[in-house]
């Protein structure tokens, strides 16, 4: 192997990474916020809405679905212009996010409504619960205990794609190593470092998420 | 600037064969690692039971954008330069053995301990057992959750047009370049994507379906 390895010149714009790395943060954080409201909406909708109104969500979910999200994001960054609809790349990215994650919420968060029980809620009233105990202790918990391990690795999942974000030059992690790179041409320690750091990344969510759930959603053992 | 005409709308059409064959070529190099993934993984010997978990740990904890990039660069380290083509099936294979390994690992594990045990008081070696045995009982379950993975894979070769490997995407952003009609060529383009996926999807979910049935 003869390759002389050189980080230097891509550990001096660690600034520029270090704001990537928020950039991408911040961007994945409020496309899951956005994505749950429309993953509420569109789950209402899809259990206790009109034939026509469950049709277009499931239309909408299997498109998504089956496409990628890289035609997706040029689709709402080239395409739609042509129709009057024009977005900066960050606010084309983010939307293309939330339409993205959306299709995927949906069935997490119809999943959790479903496995509420009737016979459960009436349990709790005839042993004396009150409202806010029986939505609490019988609604709540079991519903987010039953979509909070695929809701997180959808965060996981949704943090990943961020970086496909870069192909319409939105400012995140992976469009800054593209900087740095065409600056430097180091690009293997470019591409090393940024994947380390989106390593550590999800690292780093996987125990948070975990410690959540050992703290509060432990499920009670027979 | 051109107006788009029909021998672009054919040029975009049959880029798709390269789609195909890439996630054809990542399918095959991914089942084989997989394999070997899903053994490691729930095989007797601790430190490759270890690796493996860290093998996949790491492709499910990266971008499949960066990947396909140390795909590309990687080699270079060691003088070999690669071109797209080889980069992508590379990339899209370690990243396909990765989560395929995972997807097995998981399928042999669902089968009861107590037919590992019955095959080895037969006197079954390693082999026998695990393909007489336990590979066709995990091969039912297993197949759903792969079916569903080849969808993300042949959605993931779109990615190899970022590296500059001209496959249906990457000959629409040509196109595009060209004629600039954005609209006209990313929804044919999502349109094809979405006719080879859909069946595979709304295939892998029946079977998803049937088995939950069995098992009630």
């Amino acid at each position: 192997m003869s390759y002389e390895f050189d980080f230097a010149d891509v550990f001096a714009a660690w600034p520029e990474l270090l704001q990537g790395l928020l950039n991408s943060l911040v961007l994945s954080a409020l496309a899951m916020a956005i994505g749950m409201v429309v993953s509420v909406a569109g789950a209402l909708g899809k259990t206790s809405g009109p034939k026509w109104l469950v049709r277009i969500i499931d239309e909408y979910i299997e498109l998504i679905r089956n496409t990628p999200f890289l035609i997706q994001i040029f689709m709402i960054y080239f395409g739609l212009p042509s129709l009057g609809l024009k977005f900066s790349s960050n606010g084309a990215a983010l939307l293309a996010l939330v339409v993205n994650v959306g299709a995927y919420g949906i069935e997490i968060i119809r999943a959790g409504i479903e496995s509420i029980q009737k016979g459960q809620i009436e349990a709790g009233k005839s042993l004396g619960m009150r409202p806010l105990q029986i939505f609490r202790y019988i609604i709540l918990k079991p519903a987010i205990q039953a979509i909070y391990p695929s809701l997180t690795s959808q965060f996981i999942l949704l943090m990943l794609n961020t970086s496909v974000c870069s192909a319409i030059a939105a400012s995140e992690l992976t469009a800054v190593a593209g900087d740095i790179q065409s600056r430097t041409f180091r690009s293997f320690e470019v591409y090393f470092i940024v994947t380390c750091m989106y390593l550590g990344l999800s690292v780093f969510f996987w125990s948070v998420f975990a410690g959540i759930e050992r703290a509060f959603l432990r499920k009670p053992t027979r | 600037m051109r107006t788009l005409g029909s021998g672009d709308i054919i040029y975009i059409i049959m880029a798709v064969r390269w789609t195909l064959l890439l996630s054809l070529v990542a399918f095959l190099g991914g089942a084989l690692g997989g394999a070997l993934v899903a053994l490691a993984r729930t095989g007797e010997y601790k430190w490759l039971r270890v690796a493996s978990a860290g093998y996949i740990k790491v492709f499910q904890g990266t971008p499949l954008l960066m990947q396909l990039f140390l795909a590309f660069f990687v080699p270079g380290l060691f003088g070999w330069s690669v071109d797209p083509w080889t980069a992508a099936a590379l990339g899209l294979s370690l990243h396909a053995s990765a989560f395929l390994g995972e997807i097995w690992r998981g399928a042999l594990e669902v089968v009861p301990r107590g037919q590992w045990e019955a095959a080895t008081s037969l006197g079954l070696r390693y082999w026998p057992k695990m393909v007489l045995v336990l590979a066709p009982q995990a091969v039912r379950i297993a197949i759903p959750p792969t079916i569903g993975f080849l969808v993300q894979l042949i959605k993931g070769t779109s990615l190899a047009s970022i590296i500059g490997f001209v496959e249906l995407t990457r000959a629409a952003q040509i196109i595009n370049n060209a004629t600039f009609r954005p609209f006209t060529i990313f929804a044919l383009v999502a349109l094809m994507y979405y006719v080879i996926c859909r069946p595979l999807s709304a295939y892998s979910k029946r079977m998803e379906q049937k088995l939950l049935v069995a098992a009630r």
